[in-house]
């Protein structure tokens, strides 16, 4: 049987995934749409699987989440849906489980949060809720894995028995009226469709345009819905769209003062209000925000992951010596003794010793996100967002892109309008992004090393510097228009579950594993084979006289007001194309040294003032390939990606070229 | 009468009724932001704009531009 799991977002509804599925699960995309959709199967189960909806709060079609949540309701049939609601959050949760009773499949309602409740104080009265609902309630703590296997057993009796929600009927007078007659007006047409006819009638009473449209209503039957909708708004004094949300919440009222005894203020609000006179406060907010992020990026790149990174690398190089001198005694072919140790152990090695650090990179990332704090992060910088014509909400990707390109273009999913996601997706890549950290590092160890954190801090502001520019020149050409409402909730802070984040850095490291033995395992073959035969397929005695000299050599003039002409620094520019952590072994395999000596062999490549246009470029130019192929995806179209790729490179040389005359000016 | 961006810091008041129109009227409503509903506004962020305001027991965030469409009594 196939469950699905709906509720608002900041209810637990991903911890409970997690503690339903285990580590089980599979991750992809909405068919059509590109808003991710996790599957998993449940646990202690006989293959029952659980498909996580996006956090939504309404089924109103305004936001791609909502018509997608609608669209896999309506038309994948769920066996039953597991509606996880907040329990410390009650009333405005319990709207959506309002709509989805509407829909009329099995369902169970998961109370999450109930131990806060508890312990604050509060109490619920679970039989009277469930009997006004119609549906079984179960009272459950995601995060203390506490209720959720008779969460389980519910809903696998609900929809074995094909019990559908007792009660469909939440109104009175006009309004009820109204969606009876208009249940009955529509009726052929939405069972023809597949659509529950009271769920069909809700939404038009509503206003619900895509829901007119499928449903392809004859003139006469449009009349007839547009008389009967008339009529309420006459009688209940208020436009149909107010009406309906009023009537469901004036329910909800009601069945709150009857089941619920809450207590005056939790105490995870009280403490969520204290942390925020100094997380949103007026004067600490920004300094705040600013020393977290730079706690952050010191954490990560100097002490966890930085020394994490060098124990890894020095492994690697232990094992590289290994190989290197197993093969040397077994006397084998000395290409394929070049390709296992030039090619694939010196390409992929210099790679994977950067696996901690985006890990813990991710690990930050994914703390503030769970916390609560990235919606603060909206709160407070959104009037600086909607100079350059986005919303506070944009941020949130954008410091993704920090991590990496590829969720953060994914994350800019959660933004209502294109117009903002388009803008959002061509911006977040100057956010530099963990990839290009290790060229930072390899160069910085070359030509500053006194002064590394200082130009690594130059960098991110330069690449955000050229990003709001870039925001304000497209915010009055291509992108004039009108910002998305900014209608946000302010969580509580919660302390994210452990398992979340685990399952989550599991992931990370996965993809980037997978991506280091697929991507830059191909990457690393092909140029250590252009790089070790010449045009007519011999081994070459020098590098100098390969296939890839012969490219780089073709595209370096295009390179040489940037100051840096020279043929190996271009060909590792057309590498980091497939990933940027490629540059640097590029530049180690082209040099014939080891990573960790390349910054010696560095220093005779560039002169400061090109390392410097070399280090700008690299922070502008096209993002990676998978970046550009989660751009087409999320854009749905090569041509935006093409664009995506051009734009980034010319503002990328542009800059380049005036940081290398600033440089020679100035060192 | 009022409008929710004149709603002094701290102060109570209860919806009368929800202006403007489309995703952004359909968002407000659904976020419970109905008439009778009881309003206070919490604070404004650092820099002017936007307002967080609780309502039916939590916090929400939204721009002052949109606040005016939200008719209150204090």
């Amino acid at each position: 049987m196939v469950f699905a799991l709906a509720g608002n977002q900041n209810c637990g509804k991903t911890t409970l995934f997690n503690q339903l599925t285990g580590s089980n699960q599979h991750v992809g995309n909405f068919p059509g749409v590109t808003v991710e959709r996790k599957e998993g199967v449940i646990r202690s189960s006989s293959g029952d699987t659980v498909v996580d909806l996006p956090g939504i709060y309404s089924l109103s079609p305004y936001t791609s989440e909502e018509i997608v949540t609608r669209d896999f309701l309506i038309k994948h049939h769920p066996d039953g849906i597991i509606n996880i609601i907040d329990a410390t959050n009650i009333q405005r949760n319990l709207y959506l489980s309002l709509q989805l009773i509407d829909l009329h499949i099995p369902m169970v309602i998961a109370l999450n949060m109930m131990d806060e409740v508890r312990a604050n104080g509060g109490t619920i009265k679970l039989k009277e809720m469930a009997q006004e609902l119609g549906v079984p309630v179960v009272p459950i703590s995601a995060s203390k894995n506490e209720g959720v296997s008779e969460l389980i057993s519910v809903a696998l009796r609900v929809a074995r028995q094909r019990q559908a929600p007792a009660r469909m009927d939440f109104c009175t007078g006009a309004v009820h009226r109204a969606i009876h007659s208009v249940a009955h007006l529509v009726e052929d047409h939405a069972e023809r469709i597949g659509v529950p006819p009271r769920f069909a009638a809700t939404r038009l009473v509503e206003g619900d345009e895509p829901m007119l449209e499928s449903l392809a209503l004859s003139d006469n039957e449009k009349d007839m819905l547009e008389h009967t909708v008339t009529e309420m708004e006459r009688e209940s004094g208020t436009d149909r769209k107010a009406a309906m949300a009023d009537m469901r919440y004036a329910f909800i009222e009601k069945l709150c003062a009857d089941c619920v005894v809450a207590c005056h203020e939790s105490r995870e609000h009280a403490r969520s209000v204290k942390i925020d006179t100094v997380l949103t406060g007026k004067y600490t907010a920004i300094p705040v925000f600013l020393g977290i992020m730079m706690l952050i990026f010191w954490l990560t790149f100097s002490v966890i992951g930085g020394a994490l990174s060098d124990l890894l690398s020095a492994g690697i190089d232990g094992l590289t010596g290994l190989v290197d001198a197993g093969l040397s005694a077994y006397g084998i072919n000395p290409v394929v003794h070049s390709l296992i140790i030039d090619g694939v152990f010196a390409g992929v090695g210099s790679v994977l010793s950067f696996i901690p650090t985006i890990v813990v990179l991710f690990f930050f990332l994914s703390m503030l996100e769970d916390s609560g704090y990235m919606a603060r992060v909206a709160f407070v910088m959104d009037k600086l967002l909607r100079k350059i014509g986005l919303s506070g909400r944009s941020f949130v990707p954008m410091l993704i892109g920090f991590g990496c390109s590829v969720p953060a273009i994914m994350a800019s999913r959660t933004l209502s309008s294109e117009r903002d996601r388009k803008m959002t997706i061509l911006l977040t890549p100057f956010m530099s992004c963990s990839a290009k950290l290790p060229i930072y590092g390899v160069f910085t160890m070359a030509f500053f090393p006194r002064y590394r954190a200082l130009v690594m801090i130059l960098l991110y502001v330069g690449g955000m510097a050229v990003g709001v520019l870039c925001g304000l020149l497209l915010k009055n050409s291509a992108f004039r228009g009108n910002p998305v409402p900014f209608v946000m909730e302010l969580p509580n802070y919660r302390l994210p579950s452990p398992k979340s984040v685990a399952l989550l850095l599991w992931d990370k490291a996965k993809d980037f594993l997978t991506r280091a033995f697929t991507v830059i395992f191909v990457a690393t073959i092909v140029i250590w084979f252009f790089q070790t035969f010449d045009t007519r397929i011999n081994v070459v005695e020098n590098s100098a006289d390969s296939m890839l000299a012969a490219i780089g050599r073709w595209i370096s003039p295009l390179f040489a007001p940037l100051g840096f002409g020279d043929w190996r620094a271009c060909t590792a520019l057309i590498t980091g194309f497939s990933a940027k952590e490629a540059v640097v072994s590029t530049l180690a395999v082209l040099t014939e040294t080891s990573v960790s000596q390349l910054p010696t062999a560095l220093s005779g490549l560039f002169t400061p003032a090109a390392a410097c246009a070399y280090l700008a470029f690299t922070l502008l130019y096209t993002p990676c390939v998978a970046a550009i192929a989660a751009v087409r995806r999320e854009m749905g179209g090569v041509k935006y990606a093409l664009f995506v790729v051009l734009f980034q490179t010319g503002v990328a040389w542009i800059v380049g070229a005036l940081v290398h005359l600033v440089a020679m000016a100035l060192l | 009468m009022m409008t929710l961006d004149q709603l002094p810091i701290g102060k109570k008041g209860i919806i009368v009724a929800v202006n403007g129109e489309g995703a952004l009227r359909g968002r407000l409503l659904d976020m419970g932001l109905t008439p009778r509903t009881a309003i206070t506004v919490r604070k404004v962020a650092p820099m002017g704009d936007p307002i967080e305001v609780n309502l039916r027991g939590y916090e929400l965030t939204l721009r002052l531009e949109d606040a005016k469409e939200i008719v209150v009594e204090a």
